[in-house]
């Protein structure tokens, strides 16, 4: 390992005994994915306030004891809890009271209380280039495809090790050499679906490149041109849900990618998968655990976290008639005050929309009735909450989804 | 053979050999150490004090709070012999190690014939530091 004047200064306690801990992690980390070296990194974003157990808390509670403090800008991944509605979390009072101490132990080390999984919306948009440690399978996705910054898929603890030493190992993502394309998936028959359908498409797009390119980067072609920043953001959170990517390219959409050609290097990627419209609709089938026409128990959006642009989708779809299931929406801290300064929280809460911050429905005990089906338009959701909350599933896109809420089954656009 | 270890340690187990990679958030119970992803064709398994043979890492980063939890409550495997390295599986047992003292070991052995071969045999004994790295079967 090749150390700096200021990796041996950490080591050796200069900047405090968290730091030179930390560091020591770091450096076992580096050696395992085999890096020479550490860079100066410009944020950190941290995924230890979930609670997992007692080693969640035991590791964090090291560098509090230590006096820790992160040494760069570092914003904290959703908690157990929304510490805003904390008469939310319907779940054992033991574990919402361990979780809520995770989430403050963070910030007693000088993390911004964020508790978002989508930082890059507004809070903490890195620049393109940008050095960072990133934890949360989708926000690494979006800070190296969408943004152009550059983070390996750092998992729990290792990201709060970066921050409390503000260095980050060179390897992987971190190399302009390891970001190009090496594979192709191939579109047909979309450039002009709708921004509806667009949301959908993106979700099968990518949970295709999670089961066919695994970690390998993939340049996915053809792409609708309707296709929002927060639709390749749901293309991200569902490949990093089937799969372990940490990057992507959308040619002509994604700033690594203007087209094939810079997105590979002028590598002849093969082309792993065709995908034309019967393909896509089969994939978003298999996405639900019941039939259309099922009886739903709640809708629930923002898997990641809504951004102010889905609420302004969302909203002119709340004066229609009543819902007739409770829709839950995850979004950030920093969106809800916005939603409360411009008056839109009432509107939202008056339409029968519970706003769900800090955390979220697919992690947590929020949904109160899980006896029967729970919609989403998020791919991420649909993936895991079965498994995490033992909850049947129906995927639709957010039109559909709205539909469904009203009618209290499964329709369709 | 680019054999390498991640994390060093000592095991010996039974070798469970899973055929598609599990992403330990959300598809393991670290309570049971049971696998709980529907998706995956070996729902169910229990994977404790198992030798895994794994290809490689999948989904959420918070896949290393959760197997350090179940190193932590001894309901984790024994060792994990993965094809690619994968960080997050190794950041999971080099945590356990700093908090518990309990030693997960974590190999990559870069080549599948081998990896296969390997994962074909009924029980292993790893040792894995830094002055050598061991898979043997047990005498």
């Amino acid at each position: 390992m090749d150390l700096t004047q200021t990796d041996r200064d950490i080591m050796e306690g200069l900047q405090g005994r968290a730091a030179a801990d930390a560091l020591g992690l770091v450096l076992r980390f580096a050696q395992a994915v085999g890096a020479e070296r550490l860079l100066p990194c410009a944020s950190a974003h941290v995924d230890g306030c979930l609670y997992h157990g007692q080693a969640s808390l035991d590791f964090v509670e090291r560098f509090v004891a230590l006096k820790g403090r992160v040494k760069v800008a570092t914003t904290l991944n959703v908690g157990s809890v929304d510490l805003i509605h904390p008469e939310l979390f319907i779940g054992d009072p033991a574990l919402g009271a361990a979780g809520k101490r995770l989430m403050e132990a963070h910030v007693e080390l000088g993390c911004t209380p964020s508790f978002t999984c989508a930082p890059y919306q507004t809070l903490l948009r890195p620049k393109f280039g940008d050095q960072l440690a990133w934890a949360e399978s989708n926000a690494i996705v979006f800070a190296n495809s969408v943004i152009g910054a550059r983070t390996n898929r750092y998992g729990d603890f290792i990201d709060l090790a970066c921050a409390l030493t503000g260095r980050v190992p060179d390897y992987g993502l971190h190399r302009t050499e390891n970001r190009l394309a090496r594979v192709i998936v191939e579109l047909s028959g979309f450039e002009d679906a709708d921004p509806d359908q667009a949301g959908g498409i993106a979700v099968a797009a990518g949970l295709i490149v999670g089961r066919e390119c695994g970690s390998t980067i993939a340049a996915i072609t053809g792409l609708p041109r309707s296709t929002s920043e927060d639709d390749l953001k749901a293309l991200g959170a569902a490949a990093a849900s089937s799969g372990s990517v940490a990057m992507f390219h959308a040619v002509g959409l994604t700033p690594e990618a203007p087209d094939l050609a810079t997105a590979t290097g002028g590598f002849d990627a093969p082309i792993v998968a065709r995908l034309g419209p019967a393909d896509i609709a089969g994939i978003l089938a298999r996405l639900s655990t019941v039939a259309d026409g099922a009886p739903l128990t709640a809708v629930a959006l923002g898997t990641p976290h809504f951004s102010l642009t889905e609420f302004e989708r969302l909203m002119p779809m709340l004066d229609l008639a009543p819902f007739s299931v409770p829709v839950y929406v995850n979004t950030g801290r920093h969106e809800w005050g916005q939603l409360m300064r411009d008056g839109r929280a009432a509107r939202l809460e008056a339409a029968g929309v519970t706003v769900v911050v800090d955390t979220c429905t697919y992690v947590t005990a929020i949904i109160r009735d899980l006896s029967g089906a729970v919609m989403t338009n998020s791919g991420k959701w649909a993936y895991y909450a079965p498994g995490n909350l033992g909850v049947d599933v129906a995927f639709g896109t957010l039109a559909d989804t709205m539909l469904s809420a009203r009618a209290g089954r499964v329709v369709r656009a | 053979m680019s054999l390498r270890y991640l994390v060093a340690g000592s095991a010996e187990g039974p070798v469970l050999a899973l055929a598609e990679p599990l992403s330990f958030w959300g598809g393991f119970d670290s309570a049971s150490g049971k696998v709980i992803d529907r998706f995956h064709p070996q729902h169910g398994a229990c994977l404790s004090g198992s030798i895994l043979f794994m290809e490689r890492g999948r989904g959420s980063s918070s896949g290393a709070s959760v197997l350090a939890e179940a190193i932590r409550l001894g309901t984790a495997p024994a060792a994990i012999i993965l094809l690619d390295a994968d960080a997050i599986i190794a950041t999971g047992a080099l945590v356990a190690q700093m908090l518990y003292r309990i030693d997960c070991p974590v190999l990559a052995i870069g080549e599948r014939t081998e990896w296969q071969s390997l994962s074909a045999l009924p029980r292993l004994v790893i040792e894995a530091g830094p002055d050598a790295v061991r898979i043997t079967q047990p005498a």
